[in-house]
């Protein structure tokens, strides 16, 4: 027997051995057995989580990771984030919930000055939900989590009632280390200090709307989903404690982002219109929606409060990282016991940008 | 963009800015009224009013349509979806709108009302053809602007013969507005109208042409410039409006000739005149009831008439007493007049209808314009000026 032939016949005789039949990923559907617990679930788990996200922890196969702490050096602390995922539609220009799930908690660690150590994610799949699109998401997540080098050590696998769910909603919690010495947080963001934007505004947002039903329109732009933890590591390095503030503008985009840090810190803000960037084809998109870019979502921008003596040398570092090419210093901090973010506008008046007040409709006239 | 960004060029603004400055006689106030929501939009958004002198003022008028559209029309939107069970189609920016009981289209929808936003009433006829069991409604509003794609979906249904779709009606009327603003008692209770003339509406004009303007400038001796939506055309337009009243002239001029022409959209009028007629009066929200101020679909399209398809009686709702709209939107107080603005009426928490889109006076006011009335950042603008 050519060894060929042989590892067919034992792959037949595997399968014969425990008398299950792989998932059919062409034509299958999430049905309430995946949830149960039982084989069904254990098949899933095996056939699709474990083969697309495999690591040492995961492959343990208990109901939790168990790893040793890694050793932190005095002054260092640990963080944890978590961030459910739900968006409509799930496939979109440039990503899907897969990578945004995995980006998303990367992103909330990154903005505490933390390198992400851990994932873990838990799914809850409507019933009826083809297995194909299932298992496009979780190889996403799964390049998305390699390709951060951050990976997914345990997870959770629900099933809901058709029409009870959106076909997946994915939560993910991570772990991470904060080194000695990094202190970054909402509230230190002092007068003088210079706001940073790590580049153009809006595409995720414009991306999704795009593709909402009843309203497909032409359009070239992507999702801009990524992590940020690596850029965050080179604008640290490059100025130690030069960085207060990091924040990534993801829902009510850059506006409700800078009121929160307003507020928090209690200062004001002065922007200046001119100098954010935002693509023309996302200008366009806004302007047909009668939508403000400045309140639309991002999924791989940062926004950085710094110590303006040393301006140049992180938006260098930004620069320098293909995440930051397009960084730019948008404004500054002020003192205002109101909290007011306010604008220079390229137009050359002066206009609060305020919170967001419910969700950015769109006008009709 | 580049067809965009030429009316927004900062140089520019500053050239208008100081042309407007030397042109408006420090001796006297000019208050115009910009009647159209996009026209609120732009000046809050662009910072326009921070570009003007002292003593030129702008008065948001009566021209947001979610603004006016009153408390029981959406009263009437919800029943349909609550209690007859249609599916309400209707424009992003309405579902927000608060409605009695503590309701909005939204809140409504979040109890179990089937209500879709839609970008056109083209999306609603999609839906009712889709939904072949199902009554469909599309929740129609709007100045002249909205009205045609209104029409063109009537007769489209009726065209295709779909019997599950109607439209509540509650197209309103410009110049009837713009009249009523001039006339009503409450601005003679004031004394003089304190307005010297009109940025004329931009999307409007294009359908309904210029003329329709020319008895106010001819009767009320008020002259009325035509504007687009971006901010230079605004600047532009208050140039023009100033050296109007300097001239003592009082006529209809248009800044927007790049697509508004006299006489207007002729297909359109034909259209909305073979779909509609007039209501004898109508109910605006913060103006009360109007003359000859709304549209409501005539007897030939009758069956597409909601409100002669379902049993809905209008009930009228009053406005909140603390409210000032009705004469915020008459140019005679200001957003910051009225003793609730910014404190129990937010835009989260909108107690009146100029506080529900960010076309509206006391919306754009609270979302772009607050900081102007702490007294530190009226020093420092003044400063900044000098
Ligand atoms: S602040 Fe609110 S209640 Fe007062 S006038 Fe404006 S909208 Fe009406």
């Amino acid at each position: 027997m050519s060894s060929d032939v042989a590892e067919k016949v034992a792959a037949k005789v595997a399968v014969k051995k425990d008398y299950v039949r792989p998932l059919n990923f062409r034509h299958g559907h999430v049905d309430m057995n995946h949830g149960a617990g039982g084989r069904a679930a254990s098949q899933l788990i095996e056939e699709l989580f474990l083969k697309a996200f495999d690591n040492d922890l995961l492959r343990q196969g208990n109901d939790g990771a168990v790893f040793a702490p890694p050793a932190l050096p005095a002054g260092a602390r640990l963080v944890m984030a978590t961030d459910a995922h739900v968006v409509s539609p799930l496939f979109f220009p440039g990503g899907d919930v897969g990578c945004l799930s995995v980006h998303g908690t990367v992103n909330d660690l990154a903005m505490s000055g933390a390198t992400p150590l851990y994932l873990t994610a838990s799914f809850i799949l409507e019933e009826g939900f083809a297995l194909a699109d299932l298992r496009r998401v979780v190889k996403s997540m799964a390049a998305a989590s390699k390709e951060a080098g951050v990976p997914i050590v345990t997870g959770d696998t629900k099933v809901v009632e058709r029409g009870k769910g959106d076909g997946v909603f994915i939560s993910t919690t991570g772990l991470g280390v904060v080194a000695a010495g990094v202190d970054i947080g909402g509230a230190n963001a002092r007068e003088g200090d210079v706001v940073l934007l790590s580049g153009t505004i809006g595409e995720h947002g414009v991306a999704v709307l795009s593709q909402r039903e009843s309203l497909q329109f032409e359009t070239s732009i992507a999702s801009d989903t990524s992590a940020l933890h690596t850029l965050v590591a080179a604008m640290l390095a490059a100025a130690p404690g030069a960085v207060r503030v990091l924040r990534d503008p993801t829902r009510g985009g850059v506006a409700t982002t800078l009121n929160e840090i307003a507020r928090q810190s209690g200062v004001g803000m002065v922007l200046e219109e001119a100098a954010i960037p935002v693509l023309p084809q996302v200008e366009a998109a806004c302007e047909l929606l009668g939508l403000d870019p400045l309140y639309i979502a991002n999924e791989g921008k940062l926004l950085a409060v710094c110590a303006p003596e040393h301006e140049a040398a992180v938006l260098a570092a930004m620069r320098a990282h293909p995440l930051g090419a397009n960084a730019a210093r948008i404004g500054v901090v002020t003192t205002d016991p109101h909290h007011f973010v306010q604008m220079n506008t390229r137009f050359g008046g002066r206009r609060m940008v305020d919170w967001l007040s419910g969700e950015q409709l769109p006008r009709i006239c | 963009m580049k067809y965009i960004d030429e009316f927004r060029d900062g140089e520019l603004a500053r050239q208008i800015a100081a042309r407007i400055a030397a042109e408006a006689h420090p001796d006297r106030n000019y208050s115009f009224m910009e009647f159209c929501g996009g026209h609120t939009h732009a000046i809050s958004r662009y910072g326009v009013d921070s570009l003007l002198p002292a003593n030129v003022r702008m008065v948001h008028g009566p021209g947001c349509p979610v603004c006016v559209l009153p408390i029981g029309r959406i009263d009437m939107a919800i029943r349909l979806a609550l209690e007859h069970k249609a599916i309400v189609c209707c424009y992003g920016d309405t579902l927000r709108v608060p409605a009695s009981d503590g309701l909005s289209l939204l809140k409504a929808k979040a109890r179990g009302g089937d209500i879709h936003m839609v970008y056109s009433p083209s999306d609603a006829l999609v839906i009712a053809r889709d939904n072949p069991g199902r009554e469909v409604v599309f929740f129609a509003i709007g100045f002249e602007t909205t009205t045609p794609p209104t029409a063109a979906a009537i007769r489209a249904a009726q065209q295709q013969g779909l019997r599950n779709f109607s439209v509540l009606c509650c197209h309103v009327l410009t110049p009837a507005a713009i009249a009523h603003v001039l006339n009503s008692p409450e601005v003679k209770q004031y004394g003089t109208v304190p307005l010297d003339g009109f940025v004329g509406p931009a999307h409007v004009s294009i359908v309904i042409g210029s003329a329709p303007y020319e008895p106010f400038a001819r009767e009320y001796r008020k002259p009325v410039v035509i504007a687009g939506f971006e901010p230079l055309d605004v600047m532009q337009a208050i140039l023009m409006l100033i050296r109007q009243v300097n001239e003592g002239r009082a006529e209809v001029e248009n800044e927007f000739t790049r697509a508004v022409t006299r006489e207007g959209n002729g297909i359109a009028i034909d259209l909305m005149d073979e779909i509609f007629e007039m209501r004898a009066a109508f109910e605006w929200r913060g103006l009360g009831e109007v003359p000859l101020s709304a549209l409501r679909i005539c007897g030939k399209y009758a069956e597409f008439d909601a409100e002669r398809r379902f049993p809905l009686e209008y009930a009228p709702v009053a406005d909140n007493k603390a409210c000032e709209c009705g004469a915020i939107l008459r140019g005679v107080k200001r957003p910051t007049d009225c003793k609730i603005f910014g404190t129990v009426c937010t835009p989260e928490n909108p107690v009146g209808s100029c506080m529900v889109s960010s076309e509206g006076a006391c919306a754009a006011h609270y979302s772009y314009g607050r900081f102007r009335n702490i007294p530190v950042v009226a020093e420092m603008e003044a400063g900044a000026a000098a």
